[in-house]
């Protein structure tokens, strides 16, 4: 039992270490460690695996470490595993936080960040695109350049007016986003069910 | 900030525990209500510092809202302060996913479940369209022609061409420091050549 549980905490740890761009980015390194070289769950499970983790709040790798750990050594699995998953990042980001402080001060670093910051809220801008692309259009895979007529009728007129309520409601109100978002789920739980 | 250290982590594994509770989808979206939190609600941190923070963690390995987490513990709280914002962002995935896992059908099949989450994808893609607005206006404050400049660039990298996130963070520094020190390496330049 304490090898596995050391082993699930030495695999995880090594995806941890080597997944970069985070979510989905990570996929390709989970699934050939967890589904092929380990075999601790088939390909469909892991599929599964990604629609769970879709519905459940929570990044997909913390949800992957819990599936994982809990199948193959129950509730101590699932613990190993996730701290396996986030002790690269504890150690490096730390460690790059103490840097950060104590050196961003300086004229060198300051140039630096004064580029990165505007490109920061780009790639927020296009997560936030991907989105709402996803949403509007349920048929697409979010990319511009897959775009067709056929995308554009399938229109989910539904999504469309709660995400214009919900942004005029934010931007009016400056409303807890929480709320905003569980409003959301409600109205769309009614829109969908009885429009 | 004028609470006391308990209730400061106190504070800090709450809001991280209750953040990430709400957040379905991925690290752009914890990003953005942590920013919510920490940086409109509470104002315990500035605009600036917040997309600096955002942009080590996406160039650290690991899971972004994780290492998001992190350093937002550490700047508030040192080094206990950075764990407890990781407990706070791990364990509701954590307890949800185990409980989850058992009944994944259920919830895989019911159309009620699939409603609620089409409204709340478009909450979400609503609560994050405001944060991009507002962030875009505060970063295109000071400098304005090259900051947008940045950003128009990256974005048309990042979303249309889908270049990795490291190198457009990488990109973007390079560039920075041009700007800032341009003046000097077209001098520099000058004299090697003369």
């Amino acid at each position: 039992m304490i090898v596995l549980l050391l082993k699930l905490f030495a695999v995880f740890f090594q995806i941890g270490l080597f997944s970069f761009g985070g979510g989905y980015a990570s996929l390709p390194l989970i699934q050939s460690n967890v589904v092929d070289v380990h075999k601790w769950i088939s390909a469909e499970e892991m599929l599964d695996l990604i629609s769970i983790s879709q519905m459940t709040p929570g990044p997909i790798g913390i949800n992957t470490a819990t599936f994982v750990g809990t199948r193959i050594a129950g509730i101590p699995g699932s613990v190993f595993a996730t701290l396996g998953l986030v002790t690269p990042s504890v150690i490096i980001v730390l460690l790059l936080s103490w840097l950060y402080y104590r050196y961003r001060k300086l004229r060198v670093v300051d140039a630096v960040l004064s580029g990165v910051r505007p490109a920061v809220v780009a790639m927020i801008a296009s997560a936030a695109l991907t989105i709402l692309l996803a949403v509007i259009f349920p048929g697409s895979d979010g990319g511009i350049l897959s775009f067709t007529m056929s995308m554009v009728k399938s229109a989910d007129f539904i999504a469309i007016g709660i995400f214009v309520a919900a942004l005029v409601i934010m931007r009016k109100f400056k409303l807890n986003p929480i709320l905003v978002m569980l409003g959301s789920g409600l109205a769309g739980f009614i829109l969908y069910k009885f429009l | 900030m004028f609470l006391t250290t308990k209730k400061l982590y106190l504070k800090l594994f709450t809001s991280t525990f209750k953040l990430s509770l709400f957040t379905f989808g991925g690290g752009y979206v914890i990003i953005t209500l942590m920013k919510d939190k920490f940086v409109d609600e509470l104002g315990w941190i500035d605009e600036k510092e917040m997309l600096d923070i955002v942009a080590i963690a996406q160039s650290a390995p690991g899971i972004i809202a994780v290492n998001t987490s992190i350093l937002l513990g550490y700047r508030l709280a040192g080094i206990r302060g950075a764990l407890l914002c990781v407990l706070g962002t791990v364990l509701p995935p954590l307890l949800v996913m185990t409980g989850v896992s058992l009944i994944y059908e259920v919830l895989r099949d019911d159309p009620n479940v699939r409603y609620v989450m089409f409204g709340l994808r478009a909450g979400i893609a609503a609560v994050m369209t405001d944060a991009v607005i507002k962030m875009a206006v505060n970063v295109t404050k000071v400098r304005k022609v090259f900051a947008v400049t940045v950003m128009l660039i990256a974005f048309i990298l990042g979303f249309v061409f889908d270049i990795n996130v490291i190198f457009l963070i990488l990109g973007a520094g390079v560039v920075g420091l041009f700007a800032a020190y341009s003046d000097r390496i077209f001098r520099w330049m000058g004299r090697k050549r003369g």
